[in-house]
């Protein structure tokens, strides 16, 4: 077993508000082995996305990154200076955006755009190899050369999409974070872009983290996959694992929660809203909602420990596998 | 039968640009279908970005009048009502609109959308009166009057601001609610109450639900009768069990294929679909618009566009795979077609 490419030890990011600080990312800890699909799902405001930025440490106020660590292929990005994550960034780690639609620059040409990155991060590369590598990129997330020289506006969402993906992979980094990288696309170019992440992922041999909230597309993209409820995580396991025989009860309720073609009947919703991050309920975050509530659940937080092999879960009603 | 509300062979064109070098831009073509007053039902109409989904809805709602075709209320066109018959739609066709956070004014408190449809309608005496039909209708959707009354909309969640906008549809007792995308923007664990609220809507106060997305399994889910669009054409159409579990239409096929399946051993198929090159290089077709991304292209689907076959009693197809069946006219729609019900 190689050794993990991302770790992310007890990570908190926290917002600063009139009310005091508002825990978004609390205590996250979380591991990426190389060429690992993992998936990262949770409701609006469960702190997914303030998560994925600040691995890149590219979190902006109010917010601020309280403590932990996250370290990548043993540099601590965390505590990195500003020179040397402005290295690792795209070279190492890389984003895909949420809204393609937003983050292109409307007045640039798409080879403009791709290049850009590069040449920032290799300032002695020629513009014919520059060219070049554009070219191999647009072939790669599978858009025609002659895209080279459109703009954003002519291009539709699913090919807005590409291009970023091929913005993300110009340095072949060894992490590629994905936020909701299809929220914005109708299901048949999803498919398409989600089939040429993976494609792209094999040959580069890159891990991904996928952020997102639908689980059909967790269940079809992701090796492991960890639930974030409220900013913590409250289950981590193998994808088809938690997917058959979910432990923690607010994984059970998001895995019914989906409509299915399957079979028609009365909608599921998790009862209750997701909690106010700035007053937390006390002891476990989910027991006001939960339908196994105990007596123990609102006085003491469950801690993140493994009841099977791989299998990590935060609620009490699983005690720690012996070892 | 009296039909409540139809679209008769609607087209519409978008033109822009300048004066010499005009661009048309075909939102909807020769589409038809009718709302009955009798049997309230839920029609799915679903499609990709840029097929005419929306379009379909600002017709159907008088915001914009037809290039070509009708559309009608109670058998009136829409363009020319007097100001009674209009005030009349706008009470009895609801809308409820997808993003929950730009239907609020953000300077007024919520109960200012519930408030100013009583009072236009008046639908109360006092105001007294007019705060229990509010308490009422919130109620009715599982939301509590005093949690939500007298807040501004950004103390709100996005599902208990789309909720609301439920609330104040029912509010007006409408015959036809149009929801367009109304649960794209929430979360799926308040995507399932809001869709369980419209369904309570239409089948305790017998109100009829166009329901627009681009979800297939929110349609499905909810709905009695399907009309599937790709860029502006109906290309199938009719009862949704047929539809979803049996799609007929190339497109369709793939739409149903593309669902990602919340179940990791029932992977997708590796896609043979072509991916579309350029939206700006969809040349003049003369023929099926699906053509060039169709697995079963034939010669004659490039040459003629193809009419809507019959397929079975409940379904209509845009497809020359079922050229044997009988072609039916583009207006029968929801006459000939429709749920089993």
């Amino acid at each position: 077993m190689k050794a993990d490419i991302l770790q992310v030890r007890n990570l908190r990011v926290y917002y600063q508000t009139s009310l005091g600080p508002l825990k978004a990312v609390d205590g996250v800890t979380l591991s990426l082995k190389p060429r690992e699909r993992f998936g990262l799902v949770g409701e609006s405001g469960s702190g997914k996305s303030t998560l994925a930025l600040a691995l890149m440490r590219l979190t902006k106020p109010p917010g601020y990154i309280e403590g932990g660590q996250v370290l990548l292929d043993g540099l601590d990005l965390i505590k990195a200076s500003e020179n040397e994550i402005r290295k690792v960034r795209l070279a190492q780690i890389a984003l895909v955006p949420q809204g393609a639609m937003s983050s292109l620059n409307p007045v640039m040409r798409i080879k403009d755009q791709i290049i850009d990155g590069i040449r920032d991060h290799l300032k002695k590369m020629p513009g014919s190899a520059l060219e070049e590598r554009m070219h191999e990129l647009l072939a790669k997330v599978e858009l025609k050369p002659e895209m080279a020289n459109m703009f954003p506006h002519e291009l539709s969402g699913g090919m807005k999409q590409r291009v970023c993906l091929a913005i993300a992979i110009s340095l072949s980094p060894k992490v590629i974070i994905a936020d909701e990288p299809t929220s914005a696309l109708d299901v048949v170019v999803q498919k398409q872009v989600m089939l040429t992440l993976g494609q792209v992922q094999e040959s580069l041999g890159v891990s991904i983290l996928l952020v997102g909230h639908d689980m059909g597309l967790m269940a079809q993209f992701v090796e492991r996959i960890g639930v974030l409820y409220a900013g913590k995580l409250a289950e981590v396991g193998p994808v088809r694992e938690v997917f058959k025989e979910p432990l923690h009860p607010y994984t059970q309720l998001l895995i019914a929660c989906p409509p299915s073609l399957e079979e028609k009947g009365q909608f599921k919703g998790i009862p209750g809203l997701p909690p106010l991050l700035l007053n937390l309920p006390s002891g476990c975050v989910f027991h006001p909602r939960c339908p196994q509530t105990t007596s123990r659940c609102s006085v003491k937080i469950p801690s993140l420990k493994e009841v099977y092999p791989g299998r990590w879960v935060a609620c009490h009603l699983y005690t720690e596998v012996k070892r | 039968m009296t039909v409540l509300l139809e679209a008769r062979n609607v087209t519409k064109v978008f033109s822009s640009g300048g004066f010499f070098k005009r661009k048309k831009t075909v939102a909807l073509e020769n589409v038809s279908l009718s709302i009955k007053e009798s049997s309230p039902s839920i029609t799915g109409v679903v499609g990709e970005t840029g097929s005419g989904k929306t379009t379909l809805a600002r017709l159907l709602l008088g915001f914009i009048a037809p290039t070509e075709g009708k559309v009608l209320y109670k058998g009136g066109d829409l363009q020319r009502m007097s100001r009674d018959e209009r005030l009349e739609f706008q009470r009895e066709v609801q809308v409820i609109f997808q993003d929950p956070f730009e239907v609020y004014n953000p300077f007024y408190k919520v109960d200012h959308v519930l408030t100013t449809p009583v009072a236009k309608f008046h639908l109360a005496r006092s105001k007294t009166q007019a705060r229990k039909l509010i308490e009422h209708a919130l109620e009715a959707i599982g939301l509590q009057p005093e949690e939500t009354l007298g807040r501004y909309p950004h103390q709100l969640s996005g599902g208990q601001r789309q909720r609301i906008m439920v609330a104040r549809a029912s509010l007006l007792k409408p015959r036809i609610i149009l929801a367009d995308e109304p649960v794209s923007m929430v979360d799926a664990s308040l995507r399932a109450t809001i869709l369980e609220n419209l369904r309570k809507l239409n089948q305790k106060f017998g109100i009829s639900l166009l329901y627009i997305t681009h979800d297939l399994t929110t349609a499905y889910q909810i709905s009695d009768n399907i009309i599937v669009l790709y860029q502006g054409s109906v290309v199938e159409v009719g009862d949704i069990e047929l539809v979803i579990k049996n799609p007929q239409h190339p497109y369709t096929q793939l739409l149903v294929a593309s669902i990602p399946v919340p179940d990791p051993d029932q992977k997708w198929g590796q896609d043979s679909t072509p991916v579309l090159v350029s939206k700006t290089s969809a040349k003049v077709n003369w023929g099926c618009k699906f053509v060039d991304r169709c697995p079963f292209g034939m010669p004659i689907c490039g040459k003629d566009p193809p009419p809507l076959f019959q397929t079975d009693g409940y379904r209509a197809v845009r497809c020359y795979l079922y050229k044997d069946a009988s072609v039916i006219a583009g207006n029968a729609i929801g006459k000939d077609v429709g749920p089993k019900r």
